[in-house]
C-alpha cells in the first residue's frame, strides 16, 4: 500500500525523530512510504489567529503538495482533523471542491490509519512501563479517535496503560493561546498533569506532540518525573 | 489592547491560580456533571432531540420578523401591550415611565440575564426604586453586590459557608445556618417584598408565537409569584427567545431542564399570555412585554453568526469549558461568560473592545460538544477572529508575523534555513511568553525534511 507521510511544520522542526519511528512502523507493516519534499503545513496557525487569507495560500499549496490518491497518514490528529473539517469550509463553493473532499477522505491520523485501514492492532512493540494516554481534543472531537490508540496501547509487551480522571479535558494548549493566555494555559496543563501524576504512571502518550509540547514542557519546569511520549514513538520500541 | 482585554487578563491570571476557586467551582460543576446524564435518559435519542431543537430554532430566526410580530398580534388580543426597545437606554426608559406612572416603590424581579445586560437594578437604584432580586442565588449575588457568576447559577462559585457567613454579615444571622435554614430566611424577607411590590419584573425562556405568550422556566416558585402577585407585570426579553408554537415546548422544556441542571423539567414552567381576564380571580391588571434587540440584530444580519441567536441560555457550555472553570464568570466582565458570551458579546457591543474573549479559548471544541441545540461555539469563536483581523483589530506585530509565516510556508527552502541555536534562542529567549512557566524548547539540528533528503542521498 502506498502512502505519503504529512509531517506537520513542528513535527518537521522539533521532534523528526517521532516521524521516522511512524515511518519505521508504517514500513514494518508493509507500506510503501513515500514523502514529497516540497510540503511546509497546513495552515492551520494562520486560520485559528483569524488570518484566513494567509491561512487559504498556504491551504492551496498544501492541496497542491497532497494530489493524488495514494492514503497521507500524519502522527498528529489536530493537523489531520484541521485539513479534514476546516478546508471544506474555506474552499466552500470553489472548483476545488472535490480535490477537497478527496483529500479530506484519503487523510488518516496515524493511529486510525493502523486501527482502521490496514485493520492493525498489534505492532509487535514493546515498552515495559506504566502509562497512562492524553486524549487529545483534536483526536477525540475533530476526528473522533477513542479507542484507536488504546488499542494499539494494549497490546504493546510490557506496558501496563492506566487511565486518568478528566481524561477528555483539555490540556490547554491551544496554539498561540497557550502563550496569549498563558496563566490559563499553564492551569490547565497543571491539572492535567495532577491528574496523570495521581495515576503513577511514568509517560503521558498521545496521538498529539502540540498537546506533549505543552504537558511536558510545563512538567520539566516543574520538576516532575513523568515523561511524555508520542504514540509511534512507543510502538516502535522493542523491535 | 484593549482596557477590557487587559483588566481580563489581570483577572483571569488571579483566578486561574485560585485553588480554593478552583475547588468550590470544580465541586459544583462536578454535581452538574452527574446528574445530567441520568437527565438526558428522558430521551430516547438526545442527539436526534437536539437537532430537531436546532431545527426550530433556525426556522424561528430565520423568520423572526413574523415570529414577532406573531406574537404581539396574539398577545395584544388578550390585553398584553408590546413595546419594542432598539437599545439598553430606550428600555430603561420605558420601564421608568411605567413605574413613575405606577407610582412604583419597590419592584419584585425573578432571574433574568437581559435585566443584568441593561442594568436594570443600577439605573432603579438611582431613581429611588428598590429592586429585590426573588431568585434565591440572584438575592445572595444581591446581598453580596456581586453580578451573576453563571447565566443559570448565580452563586455557583459561592460555598455554603460562604453564604451562611455573608448572611451573618449581611443580615444579622447565625453564621451556622444550614442551606435550608437559609433558605427560610430569604424565604421571610422576600414574601414582604412581594406584598409591598407595585411591579413585577421577569424575563421569559420563551416567546410563544403562536398564543402570544412567554414561558418561564424555575424551580423556586418565585418566578410565577414576581408575575402574578404584583398588579403590573413587566416582562423583559431578547428578540431571539421566538420559539413559534406552544407545542414546542414538549422539546424545549425537558432539554433546557436537562442541560440546565440535569432535571427532566424543572418545577416550575409558567406561561403567561396576558393580564389577568375578565372573569379570571388572580393575575396582573397589567401585562407588558419589552423585546429588547441591543446589538442582537447584529448577529442576525450575520449569515456565519446568526446561529449564536438558537441559544436558550441553558449554561452547558459554560460548565463544559475549561477556561471558564479555570477564570470563572466574573473574569469576562460581560454579561454573558463562558463561550456562548465570548461568542456573542464582540457583536453586541465592540469587536474591537471585546474580541479577545474570542482567542481566550484553547478550542478543545467542548462547548460544541455539548451545546443543547448544536451551535457550532467553538468554529464561531474561529469566525469571530476572523472578522476581527479584516476589521483590522490586530496589531501591527501580528500582521507582519503572518506575512512572514506565510513566506515560510510557502517556501521549503525558508523552513530548512537557519540552525538549532538561532531558533531555539528565537523561541526560548524572544518570545518568552512559552518559557516563563514552561521548560524551553528544544529544536533539532537538521528539520526531519533535511535528514528524510540526506537518508535518501546514502
Amino acid at each position: 500500500m502506498n502512502v505519503q507521510l504529512f509531517i506537520p511544520c513542528f513535527v518537521d522542526q522539533l521532534y523528526p525523530q517521532t516521524a521516522f519511528n511512524m515511518v519505521k512502523v508504517l514500513r514494518k507493516l508493509g507500506c510503501e512510504v513515500s514523502y514529497n519534499d516540497n510540503q511546509t503545513c497546513c495552515g492551520q496557525p494562520a486560520f485559528n489567529a483569524g488570518f484566513q487569507h494567509e491561512a487559504k495560500e498556504v491551504c492551496s499549496k498544501f492541496l497542491k503538495d497532497f494530489s493524488g490518491t495514494d492514503y497521507i497518514v500524519a502522527p498528529s490528529a489536530s493537523c489531520t482533523g484541521f485539513v479534514r473539517n476546516y478546508y471544506t469550509k474555506l474552499f466552500d463553493n470553489s472548483s476545488v471542491h472535490n480535490d477537497v473532499k478527496n483529500l479530506g477522505n484519503r487523510l488518516y491520523e496515524f493511529s486510525e490509519f493502523l486501527v482502521k485501514v490496514l485493520g492493525v492492532e498489534d505492532v509487535g512493540a514493546t515498552f515495559s512501563a506504566k502509562a497512562t494516554y492524553h486524549d487529545s481534543c483534536a483526536g477525540l472531537r475533530e476526528c473522533k479517535i477513542k479507542q484507536e490508540p488504546r488499542k494499539l496501547l494494549k497490546n504493546v509487551k510490557g506496558l501496563e496503560l492506566v487511565e486518568m480522571n478528566d481524561v477528555e479535558t483539555c490540556c490547554g494548549f491551544g496554539g498561540t493561546f497557550a502563550v496569549k493566555f498563558e496563566p490559563i494555559s499553564v492551569a490547565m496543563a497543571d491539572q492535567k498533569i495532577t491528574n496523570a501524576v495521581a495515576t503513577e504512571a511514568e509517560y503521558i502518550i498521545s496521538t498529539d506532540l502540540s498537546c506533549l509540547m505543552h504537558i511536558g514542557g510545563r512538567s520539566n519546569f516543574k520538576g516532575n518525573k513523568i515523561k511524555t511520549i508520542h504514540l509511534a514513538d512507543v510502538l516502535a520500541s522493542g523491535w | 489592547m484593549s482596557e477590557h482585554a487587559s483588566s481580563f487578563i489581570a483577572k483571569s491570571t488571579i483566578k486561574a491560580a485560585d485553588l480554593d476557586h478552583r475547588r468550590k467551582i470544580n465541586f459544583n460543576i462536578g454535581k452538574y456533571n452527574s446528574v445530567v446524564p441520568v437527565g438526558k435518559q428522558q430521551f430516547s435519542d438526545v442527539n436526534t432531540a437536539r437537532e430537531r431543537a436546532k431545527n426550530v430554532k433556525w426556522r424561528a430566526i430565520e423568520t423572526l420578523d413574523q415570529q414577532l410580530e406573531e406574537f404581539e398580534a396574539n398577545l395584544t388580543k388578550r390585553g398584553g401591550k408590546v413595546i419594542w426597545a432598539e437599545n439598553t437606554q430606550q428600555a430603561l426608559d420605558e420601564i421608568y415611565q411605567i413605574c413613575v406612572a405606577k407610582n412604583c416603590k419597590t419592584i419584585v424581579k425573578s432571574k433574568s440575564m437581559v435585566t443584568e445586560e441593561i442594568k436594570l437594578n443600577e439605573f432603579l437604584h438611582e431613581k429611588n426604586i428598590e429592586s429585590v432580586e426573588t431568585d434565591l442565588g440572584e438575592y445572595i449575588q444581591q446581598l453580596d453586590g456581586e453580578t451573576p457568576y453563571h447565566i443559570v447559577t448565580p452563586a455557583m462559585h459561592k460555598s455554603k459557608e460562604d453564604v451562611a457567613k455573608l448572611f451573618a454579615e449581611k443580615l444579622g444571622t447565625d453564621p451556622k445556618l444550614t442551606p435550608e435554614e437559609l433558605t427560610l430566611v430569604a424565604r421571610a424577607k422576600l414574601r414582604e417584598k412581594y406584598v409591598q411590590a407595585e411591579i413585577g419584573v421577569t424575563g421569559a425562556n420563551f416567546i410563544i408565537s403562536d398564543i402570544g405568550g412567554i414561558a418561564i422556566t424555575e424551580n423556586e416558585g418565585n418566578g410565577r409569584l414576581s408575575c402574578g402577585w404584583p398588579k403590573t407585570h413587566i416582562v423583559i426579553v431578547g428578540i431571539e427567545k421566538v420559539i413559534p408554537s406552544m407545542a414546542d415546548l414538549g422539546l424545549f422544556w425537558p432539554l433546557l431542564a436537562t442541560f440546565g441542571t440535569g432535571q427532566k423539567v424543572t418545577s416550575y414552567n409558567t406561561i403567561v399570555s396576558g393580564p389577568r381576564q375578565e372573569g379570571e380571580t388572580d393575575g396582573p391588571e397589567e401585562m407588558y412585554v419589552i423585546l429588547l434587540d441591543n446589538g442582537r440584530t447584529n448577529l442576525l444580519a450575520n449569515p456565519k453568526t446568526r446561529e449564536s441567536l438558537y441559544c436558550i441560555r441553558c449554561g452547558a457550555c459554560l460548565n463544559a469549558c475549561p477556561v471558564y472553570k479555570n477564570i470563572g464568570g466574573h473574569s469576562y466582565e460581560t454579561t454573558y461568560s463562558g463561550p456562548i458570551g465570548s461568542v456573542i458579546t464582540p457583536h453586541l457591543k465592540e469587536m474591537n473592545e471585546w474580541k479577545h474573549l474570542s482567542y481566550a479559548s484553547s478550542l478543545c471544541g467542548n462547548c460544541t460538544e455539548v451545546c443543547a441545540v448544536k451551535i457550532n461555539l467553538h468554529e464561531l469563536l474561529l469566525e469571530n477572529r476572523y472578522e476581527s483581523v479584516e476589521e483590522g483589530d490586530a496589531s501591527w506585530g501580528e500582521r507582519v508575523a503572518w506575512k512572514m509565516w506565510k513566506q515560510a510556508s510557502l517556501h521549503r527552502s525558508m523552513m530548512n534555513m537557519g540552525n538549532k541555536k538561532m531558533k531555539n534562542w528565537m523561541v526560548n529567549k524572544v518570545f518568552k511568553g512559552w518559557t516563563t512557566e514552561r521548560a524551553d524548547l528544544d529544536f533539532s539540528s537538521k528539520t526531519f525534511n533535511e535528514l528524510w533528503k540526506q537518508n535518501k542521498a546514502i
